[in-house]
């Protein structure tokens, strides 16, 4: 019998298909948020190449149709894959002409059903996606992983964000925040993040979305402070320690 | 056989199968070493066999045939790393060795105004399992200084224990109140030396002549001197309460409310953390050391009319007897217990 040992503990050898891809340019984490008039999203601006912060001015927030938001975090190529295939979804709904267009939770199930069926293939989207939205006065956060994960809650958060912001999200929403409580309950966590997360970067933007329409802000930095005393001369009283 | 081993200097044991026998395959020509009756000499079975027998018998066990006092091999001290060797051989082969598990903790330390203040969460996990729901995270290093603990519960307990007693000896000798950069160079060196698999993260708060300093230190010898720190798996969810909300200068109910906030925010969110909070408050000439200062895990539904066995047999008759009536105890004379 021939014996099976040097083939069962290796994984798949070279040669093979493509079975996992590796993200080359990814963004960080993406924080989302519902408040009393629709959802508010942050991000910040970095492409990050492996280690490298390669790019500093790319738009991880972009319009979806009329009533929905998307936020990215992941492989920015793949990210701009999603874009196009949205853009088809709302050309064809356009087409339509029918008085009616596709709400957040309907591009949320879209993009569900993309990235399910990519992960099936073995040929993942690699992004985690936040999808906000508001449509007939109804609010709605949802969002991705690059497996297909979906659900949908007052706050999500994607990467490091889960780890970092969420706890503090989980602290501090409400129900009832009105628009500067929420910039600033994001401002706090993309703070956070950008105290503890290597990829990030001081350059972020800040998304809004209501019935009445979308807006994505300026990019802009947050401030930060680093004068704790104990920072400033660290090993006083310690000597020999760093 | 049947020759006590001390009375001569050598033992010879000799099982011989012939090679149809089942117990062949368990036989000395499928091992390389075997271990023969004494502990201290392994010797390969095939010089001892193909010289003295025929060769359908094999020889199960290995004669010793040398004295034992010309051989004694002192045993090493120490760590013996003899399985890295084979971990490695496994490894080549395409075995994933697991890899290093964060166990699950939330530690803190923050410095406040008049000292330090440390936090820990009271949960111990075994893979999924919570193997102990209470136990104790915060150890104790010096009377003016303690140690949290994350990682492997046994590494952690025995190196503050060890680095503990270290400090008492120290004192005894000096004369003097332990520093906090003593436990610290103390506890550096020991896990340097261990290479990282002494798998302890500390943080190391303490208020001596110097005054109040707070350290953290990773397994593989590491250290940072910080105003707040956090540690284990719960770390990251502790350090976004501490990065948002830390300020110079706090008091000590501040502080102690921020270190709670901080290790619930651990104990909500992070799996491998749980159950209560422990928080030891040290300042310059006093500690308190709060057990389970918040519990926010209690037992919720615990039935209120407690729990009552219905007696479904009727007793119809009780009879006792005792059995030393039944028994003859004989009393032998001499030593009760002969090891």
């Amino acid at each position: 019998m021939v014996s099976s040992q040097s083939e069962s503990g290796l994984l798949s050898s070279e040669g093979d298909s493509q079975r996992t891809q590796y993200p080359y340019v990814t963004g960080t984490s993406v924080i989302g948020i519902k408040y009393k008039d629709g959802i508010l999203m942050a991000a910040d601006m970095g492409g990050s190449y492996g280690s490298t912060i390669r790019y500093k001015s790319v738009e991880r927030l972009k319009q979806v149709g009329k009533h929905s938001l998307l936020g990215a975090s992941g492989e920015i190529s793949d990210f701009q894959e999603i874009l196009r295939y949205l853009d088809e979804l709302i050309l064809h709904d356009n087409m339509w002409d029918d008085g009616n267009s596709l709400g957040p939770k309907e591009v949320h199930n879209y993009l569900t059903r993309i990235m399910y069926n990519r992960r099936n293939k073995f040929d993942p989207l690699w992004n985690s996606l936040v999808l906000g939205g508001v449509k007939n006065g109804q609010k709605y956060l949802g969002s991705v992983s690059m497996i297909g994960v979906h659900f949908e809650d007052s706050h999500v958060a994607t990467g490091f964000g889960n780890h970092l912001a969420r706890p503090i999200l989980r602290e501090e929403w409400r129900e009832d925040l009105s628009f500067e409580e929420g910039v600033k309950l994001l401002e706090k966590c993309m703070r956070n993040l950008l105290y503890r997360d290597r990829s990030a970067v001081n350059k972020l933007q800040i998304a809004k979305i209501t019935e009445d329409g979308l807006t994505i802000s300026q990019p802009y930095s947050l401030k930060t402070f680093w004068n704790f005393g104990a920072f400033q001369n660290p090993t006083v009283g310690a000597e020999g320690s760093w | 056989m049947g020759v006590g081993f001390e009375t001569v200097p050598f033992l010879t044991t000799f099982i011989l199968l012939p090679k149809t026998s089942p117990l062949f395959p368990y036989s000395s020509g499928f091992f390389s070493q075997i271990f023969c009756e004494s502990p201290t000499r392994l010797i390969d079975p095939q010089l001892v066999s193909s010289s003295l027998l025929p060769a359908n018998l094999l020889i199960l066990g290995v004669s010793y045939l040398k004295m034992p006092s010309e051989t004694m091999d002192v045993p090493k001290t120490g760590f013996s790393f003899d399985l890295c060797r084979r971990n490695d051989m496994l490894a080549k082969k395409g075995l994933k060795s697991p890899s290093y598990l964060k166990t699950g903790t939330t530690i803190v330390g923050l410095i406040f105004e008049n000292g330090v203040i440390l936090g820990a969460d009271t949960r111990a996990t075994e893979g999924p399992i919570v193997a102990d729901k209470n136990c104790e995270k915060i150890h104790y290093m010096a009377p003016n200084i303690y140690c949290c603990g994350a990682g492997t519960a046994a590494d952690t307990e025995a190196v503050t224990d060890n680095i503990s007693s270290q400090l008492k000896l120290h004192r005894y000798h000096t004369g003097r109140e332990s520093r906090v950069v003593t436990a610290l160079t103390l506890l550096k060196s020991h896990l340097f030396r261990y290479q990282g698999h002494v798998s302890a993260a500390l943080v190391l708060g303490g208020v001596d002549v110097t005054g109040p300093h707070l350290h953290t230190i990773y397994p593989h010898g590491s250290t940072d001197t910080l105003p707040y720190a956090t540690m284990g798996s719960g770390s990251l969810a502790a350090m976004a309460i501490f990065e948002s909300e830390y300020r110079e200068g706090l008091t000590r109910d501040e502080g102690v409310n921020l270190v709670t906030k901080a290790i619930c925010s651990g104990i909500f969110n992070d799996l491998g953390s749980g159950s209560n909070v422990d928080v030891c408050v040290i300042e310059k000439g006093k500690k308190e050391y709060l057990r389970n200062h918040l519990t926010p895990n209690p037992r919720t539904y615990i039935s209120s009319r407690g729990y009552t066995f219905s007696k479904k047999a009727e007793v119809l008759l009780t009879k006792i007897t005792p059995l030393k009536e039944l028994v003859e105890v004989v009393e032998v004379g001499g030593d009760a217990m002969e090891e």
